[in-house]
Order: C-alpha cells, then structure tokens, then sequence
C-alpha cells in the first residue's frame, strides 16, 4: 500500500462526519430497523399471536442480528450506521454475538461464556436494579 | 397493513436513535453508558407510565430501541407487585423481559460456536 493510498484509506475509514451527517445515518437506520420490527408485529398479529406479537417482533430481530452478526455483515452495517444499530435490540444482541465470536479464542467459559457479558451485563445489572427499585416504590407508595 | 403505523414506527424509532448518536458524537458517554442509560431511562419513563403511550402511537418504533427493554422490565415488575406485593419487586423485571434475555444468550452461545471473528475491515 503506497502513501498515499494510506492516506486515502484512513480518511475513508475514519469517521469525521460528526454531526448532522451521523445523525442523520443514525435516524434513517434505526427508523429501518423499527419498519421491519413493525412489519414482523404485523406478520405475528396476523398469525394470531395477539398481544405477544411485539416480544415475537423484537426476539425475530434477536436472532436476525445474531445471524448477521455471525456472517459478519451486522458489524459492517454498524460502522456507518453508529447508534442507529446500536440503540434497537439489534444492537444488544450484536454486543453479545460478537463478543462471543471474538473471545472465543479465550476459552468457552472464561472467554465465550463470560465476555458476551461485557456490553449485555451491565445493561442488565442497571435496568433490573432499577426495576426493583420501582417495584419497592410501587409496594410503599402504591 | 397499516401505513401509517410504518411511518410513525420509522419517525419514532429513528428520533430515539438519532438521540442516541448525538449522545455519541456530543459527550463522552461510551455505546455501553448509553445502553445503560437508555434501558434505565426506558425503565423510568415505563414506572411513570409515560412509555406505553408511546408504544400505542408507534408500535415497534418504541418496543424496539432499548428503552423498551427497559419500559418491559417496569411492566413485568408492576404486573409481578400487584400479584405478589413485595416479593413481586424481585420477580417482575426478569421475568417480563426472560424471553428476550434468553434468546439473545442462547443465540450468542451457538453463533459464537459456530461462527469465526471476520477481518474488522
């Protein structure tokens, strides 16, 4: 790779595009992402699956980013979308998937096992702890 | 099929992510700090019951972002303490969300078998 093909490369891969450019990548992508979360809670709705169409819907999407991840095409996505794959449930379960794939290196426990936990743990940690807290609120107060 | 409810699914879940990328480009907040945020706010904005109207206008473009991960752990919990008072505030949350947090390890758990770390190109 010659100079100047390297400066070429790095001005490509780094992202300087702060500000509207990002933001509006990020609205466009996760907006998508929500369309076809919605098209699948209408696919379950017409299945027959009523009220748990939504949880069908995000689990659908679940597994669709597991897939994507694993092929190695979410993570692609996700370098010009930023938070527009990373804020939808899409992007949790990237966090997990890819972990795993990377650190599986390390071993199946300490390394696939544990690492899948490093974006998804404390995402869990703070929201249950949350929820506990409000359930508490709710039996003094409610 | 309902057009509308795309549209306002598109507009609404894009809004949150959007949100979410000025978080990234604006403060120092990492993608992990905004998760944690978004299910903790999703969470409170649920406990208010504010969340679920939400869920009414747009569908998916609620359920979907991670602030309805956490609007899911506030419900299961609020369901969970009027069945079971107290003992319901430590039930409720995972139990709303058990699918969810199933799926995503166990589909962690076999593409991470199956599957190698590509090139990051």
């Amino acid at each position: 790779m010659t100079k100047q093909k390297y400066a070429q490369w790095v001005k490509e891969e780094s992202p300087n595009s702060k500000g509207p450019v990002n933001i509006s990548k990020a609205f466009v992508s996760g907006g998508l992402i929500c369309v076809i979360g919605q098209l699948l809670i209408f696919l379950y709705e017409n299945l027959g699956a009523g009220e748990k169409a939504p949880v069908l819907a995000s689990l659908s999407l679940v597994i669709l980013s597991a897939v994507l991840t694993g092929v190695n095409v979410y993570d692609n996505i996700a370098k010009h979308a930023g938070a527009g794959t990373l804020v939808p449930i899409t992007g949790f379960a990237n966090s997990m998937v890819s972990a795993a794939m990377e650190f599986k290196t390390e071993g199946y426990v300490v390394g696939l096992g544990a690492k899948m936990f490093s974006i998804a743990g404390p995402v869990i940690v703070y929201g249950v702890s949350a929820s506990v807290l409000y359930g508490i609120i709710l039996v003094i107060f409610g | 099929m309902d057009m509308m409810m795309l549209v306002k699914a598109f507009l609404v879940g894009g809004i949150i992510c959007a949100i979410g990328q000025v978080l990234i480009d604006y403060t120092k907040l990492t993608p992990a700090r905004i998760l944690v945020s978004f299910v903790v706010i999703g969470v409170a904005l649920g406990a208010l019951g504010w969340y679920q109207p939400l869920i009414d206008f747009a569908g998916a473009g609620a359920t979907v972002p991670l602030t309805g991960f956490g609007a899911t752990l506030a419900k299961g919990v609020k369901e969970a303490v009027s069945k079971d008072g107290l003992f319901g505030a430590f039930t409720g949350g995972l139990t709303g969300s058990a699918a969810g947090i199933t799926v995503a390890v166990v589909a962690a758990l076999i593409v991470g078998l199956v599957c190698k770390s590509g090139e990051k190109s």
